[in-house]
């Protein structure tokens, strides 16, 4: 047992001191009847370093990873290229084995990143205030949801079709127990009247853009519908990367923004752990919320970062916090920081613009296959197609091929039979001219 | 003080130390690191990135115009930044983090090598089921780990972290009382137990009351007894609890919840004192999360992310969330939405986009393989081990405010301190400038002074050895009236003591130019 440092001696020495005979006599106020013997649990005992890798190496091998085949799969997780330096600096003994930063004195390093991503995080999306991180994007929407209910005290949330469905139910999990949630309905391609539903109950509207089908919304007219009844505009973006091209949400209005960080310094991961990225105005900062760092002084003067404002969280709280979140994403946020650390502003912007160009390059060779239109006039890195079959069937055909096409609507939102054709199909860095091509090719063979 | 060969102090006093301005800032290793936004410059950039101009852009005139504002900087300007922040942190891997009901534990490299392999790292979550089976068998194994350790028969893998969970846990509960035609507003919770309990339970749209500890530091019976009612959904209770206490009436607990008609949730946060000798489905638990980097030792990197996957009783099993992981003729599948659910699922919703922290489950089932179930159990006992030998060799100089053995976390309070002008907080700012992270202050609440310290199974007993006698030996100092060292603590440490108050008052949340 490797990890497990006491000898036999040890351990007898240590009963000695305690002065117990047995570490049985330690669990003494445990129930007899709730005891049981090692075999009584059907799990094979323990094995060396070897015998775990090829196990697990075997098991991974039954994926496809995104990396083997060309891949154009997207809808709220995407793959990018993590520069080399990302995680060898994350997997530093200092950033990786460190805890929650209670002791500010040795956690400056934790600190200052932390400090670090939330003026990122504010710079990207044109906001006042970022927080520290939060799970990720879809839990990060329904806590601005919540939030918005506190701060307008009214409990209507009002979600665009537009919204990715698994961050939708994401939050009606929990914001229908505060309140009424309404689904716009799902127009793909283009903007359903958001407006004409707000009114004197409604809390917050809620718009993703790129939204999940790819296409970008401008945000300023809903934006000054959504104030003029005296409610927020949350705009969610799932693809961090189009903050390089586009205007941000804060420019247009919004009054919280949540991102999904993957897509900057970390992998698929089959869906977590991601980083959700929160940010706001300056007013509601105390609204917020997730952990907090700020910027204060030693007993020397000398500048250093705490967290701060934790009256607002649950350990002092309790019941009345804003959040019963007591973590973040330390080290995806983290990830997320030296890679753009890393693109700075020059690179952070041509990186946006390789995307593009790449799902432009994409989107018109897909559209010389006959039969298959384009459903979302503009878009980032991120478009839907109608196929002339179901998309569900053309993708496992494409994947039989050796090529992850996209993903089908259908698998979103299976209810809805007008979507049934649809394919949602992402480009990035990493999609290469051949990749692109093979992809239209082994199209052409199974439509 | 410490005297070289040549009769002159090897370390500097306090005043000294203060004294020592230097013209960079900069102390030996310790650097003074600027913020990245002082250090970048324009027209920098660390990745090399091919040159491209969209002629023909589909961005619909949504094209930003302003600029940013980020940094520009090199890789190696970059690559030395980080290294020289991570080496203003303490870790596990630096030495002992004795914070009590934070769990350090050593975090196998192995862990991190299994996660990366590609078919797990670089794995889209929503591949096809035909490309995901080795992951979706991954989840299927730690799920049968899970379940079969705390002996209970499902589990909801997607929460994203223990306070995650306990809000699944509660939602699940929430649901079962729905589907009983019932209505159950009231969550009971202990005094001592962690913020998130109450936080969770009020997120999740139940109204909270608090029910009582004994002098003892277990839960008040007739208390708990008084405040049960047909309006109570759930009673939620840590075990062993935050003091570090077994609670010995857990089973008459658990009978009392339930002729309550309520539904008994564990806060799992402390499973690793008991994972692989009790079974917390034997206790009558109907829902508990485990936090996998406590007990599974996933790594917490400062903060997060953690992973809290919820184990659910009989009665509770058919209102796990969505996704659920089924198998049919062609392999394993997720179902994702409510259509097409098994018979009888009944899930009450999504916790969030995706299916969990798959990063976190491959770390856990590798350490699971590894410790096997041989090597959780000894790794529970030299927990409860370590716990206890700290509690015996410091209880003549330290006060412990409950009798009797603990379990994997040893708990003062501060009566030993009193009249020393010495505070819970100053001996552990002073356990810095000896090279350790302080335990747990002024948690659990219902002791005065607090301090936990949880030592955990993976010290060597010379390292806990050196810990008690440092302890020890500052315990005393302090009886003494050699306060010296409290005073201002630390000296040593990247920062001397932060101003927190200043921080919260005039709240500076970014980084602004000038």
């Amino acid at each position: 047992m490797r990890y497990l440092p006491l000898t036999k001696a040890d351990r007898a020495a240590m009963l000695e001191t305690i002065g117990v005979v047995s570490v049985d006599a330690l669990f003494k106020d445990v129930p007899k009847a709730a005891e049981v013997p090692v075999s009584a649990f059907d799990l094979p005992d323990h094995q060396g370093e070897l015998a775990v890798e090829r196990k697990l190496a075997a098991m991974a091998a039954k994926s496809t990873a995104s990396g083997a085949v060309p891949s154009f799969l997207g809808a709220g997780a995407y793959k990018h290229h993590v520069p080399a330096a990302v995680d060898h600096l994350i997997q530093r003994s200092e950033f990786l084995t460190s805890y929650t930063p209670y002791q500010p004195e040795i956690s400056q390093g934790t600190l200052q990143v932390l400090f670090e991503f939330q003026t990122q995080v504010a710079m990207l999306t044109g906001m006042d205030v970022a927080n520290a991180s939060l799970y990720d994007g879809s839990t990060g929407t329904a806590e601005a949801v919540l939030m918005a209910q506190r701060v307008t005290k009214r409990g209507k949330a009002i979600l665009s079709g537009g919204l990715h469905p698994q961050y939708a139910e994401t939050v009606e999990t929990v914001a229908n127990l505060h309140g009424s949630v309404l689904r716009a309905p799902a127009i793909p391609g283009a903007e359903e009247d958001l407006a004409s539903l707000v009114d004197d109950q409604t809390a917050c509207v809620v718009v993703q853009t790129p939204d999940v089908f790819g296409l970008l919304r401008g945000l300023k007219n809903i934006a000054e519908a959504v104030h003029s009844k005296g409610a927020l505009l949350i705009v969610v973006v799932t693809e961090v990367v189009s903050l390089g091209l586009l205007e941000s949400p804060g420019a247009q209005g919004a009054d919280i923004v949540v991102c999904e960080g993957q897509s900057l310094g970390n992998g698929l991961n089959f869906g977590g752990p991601y980083v959700g990225l929160f940010a706001t105005r300056e007013k509601y900062v105390r609204q917020m919320p997730g952990r907090l760092c700020g910027q204060t002084v030693d007993a020397e003067g000398r500048r250093g970062f705490v967290l701060t404002l934790s009256t607002r969280e649950q350990h002092i709280r309790r019941d009345k916090a804003t959040s019963n979140i007591c973590t973040n994403s330390g080290l995806c946020a983290l990830a997320f920081t030296i890679h753009l650390s890393l693109l700075g502003e020059g690179g952070f912007t041509r990186l946006a613009a390789i995307n593009h160009q790449r799902a432009t390059t994409l989107v018109d060779k897909l559209l010389t296959v006959p039969g298959v239109s384009l459903v979302t006039s503009t878009f980032f890195n991120e478009f839907t197609l109608r196929l002339p079959k179901p998309a569900a069937e053309v993708v496992e055909a494409l994947a039989a091929k050796g090529i992850l096409a996209g993903v089908p609507a259908s698998r979103l939102a299976p209810a809805d039979r007008d979507q049934r054709d649809l394919l949602i199909v992402a480009a990035t860095e990493t999609n290469t001219d051949e990749d692109i091509d093979a992809f239209v090719t082994a199209l052409k063979e199974v439509l | 003080m410490a005297m070289n060969s040549q009769g002159r102090p090897s370390q500097p006093g306090a005043a000294e130390v203060a004294s020592l301005a230097t013209i960079s800032g900069d102390r030996g290793l310790d650097h003074e690191e600027k913020l990245i936004f002082e250090l970048g410059r324009s027209g920098q950039c660390g990745v090399d990135l091919e040159e491209v101009t969209v002629s023909d852009d589909r961005l619909g005139g949504l094209r930003r115009k302003g600029a940013i504002g980020l940094p520009g900087l090199s890789e190696p300007e970059v690559v030395r930044h980080y290294v020289r922040l991570s080496q203003q942190n303490y870790s596990i891997d630096a030495g002992l983090y004795p914070l009590g009901s934070c769990t350090m534990k050593h975090n196998p490299r192995l862990n991190e090598k299994m996660a990366r392999l590609p078919g797990f790292g670089d794995l889209h979550p929503l591949a096809p089921a035909s490309a995901s089976q080795g992951a979706l068998e991954l989840i299927s194994e730690l799920a049968k780990w899970l379940t079969t350790l705390t002996g209970m028969p499902a589990v909801a893998m997607s929460p994203k972290a223990g306070a995650h969970g306990e809000l699944c846990g509660l939602l699940a509960i929430r649901a079962a009382v729905e589907a009983r035609g019932e209505k159950r507003l009231r969550v009971l919770v202990p005094e001592s137990a962690h913020g998130t309990n109450p936080a969770t339970a009020a997120f999740a749209g139940f109204t909270v009351e608090e029910v009582k500890a004994t002098p003892e530091g277990r839960v008040d019976l007739d208390d708990l007894r008084i405040k049960l009612g047909p309006d109570v959904a759930a009673f939620m209770l840590t075990n062993p609890n935050t003091c570090g206490l077994f609670e010995r009436d857990i089973i008459t607990i658990a009978e009392m919840v339930h002729d309550a008609g309520g539904y008994f949730y564990c806060d799992g946060a402390n499973y690793n004192a008991i994972a692989g000798r009790v079974r917390p489905g034997d206790l009558g638990v109907d829902a508990m999360h485990i936090n996998l980097h406590k007990t599974f030792s996933t790594p917490h990197g400062g903060g997060g992310p953690g992973a809290g996957p919820v184990v659910l009783s009989e009665r509770l099993a058919a209102f796990a969330p969505l996704p659920l992981l089924v198998a049919d003729k062609d392999g394993l599948r997720l179902i994702e939405t409510r259509e097409g659910l098994p018979g009888g699922a009944k899930p009450f919703g999504r916790m969030s986009a995706f299916h969990g922290q798959m990063g976190m489950f491959v770390r856990a089932l590798s350490y699971m393989l590894s410790h096997g179930r041989d090597g959780i159990r000894q790794a529970s006992e030299d927990a409860v081990l370590s716990a206890n030998y700290v509690l015996a060799s410091l209880k003549d100089v330290m006060s412990a405010p409950f009798e009797g053995p603990c379990m994997h976390e040893a708990l003062f309070d501060d009566t030993w301190l009193k009249d020393t002008g010495v505070t819970t907080l100053d001996f552990a700012k002073a356990m810095i400038d000896e090279g350790y992270h302080p335990m747990t202050m002024y948690f659990p609440l219902v002791v005065h002074g607090a301090m936990l310290i949880e030592p955990t199974e993976s010290e060597s007993k010379e390292s806990v050895d050196s810990f008690i006698h440092v302890l020890k030996t500052m315990a005393l100092e302090a009886k003494a009236g050699q306060t010296e060292r409290f005073d201002g603590a630390p000296r040593l440490a990247p920062r001397r003591r932060l101003d927190e108050t200043a921080a919260s008052r005039k709240p500076v949340l970014k980084w602004k130019e000038g």
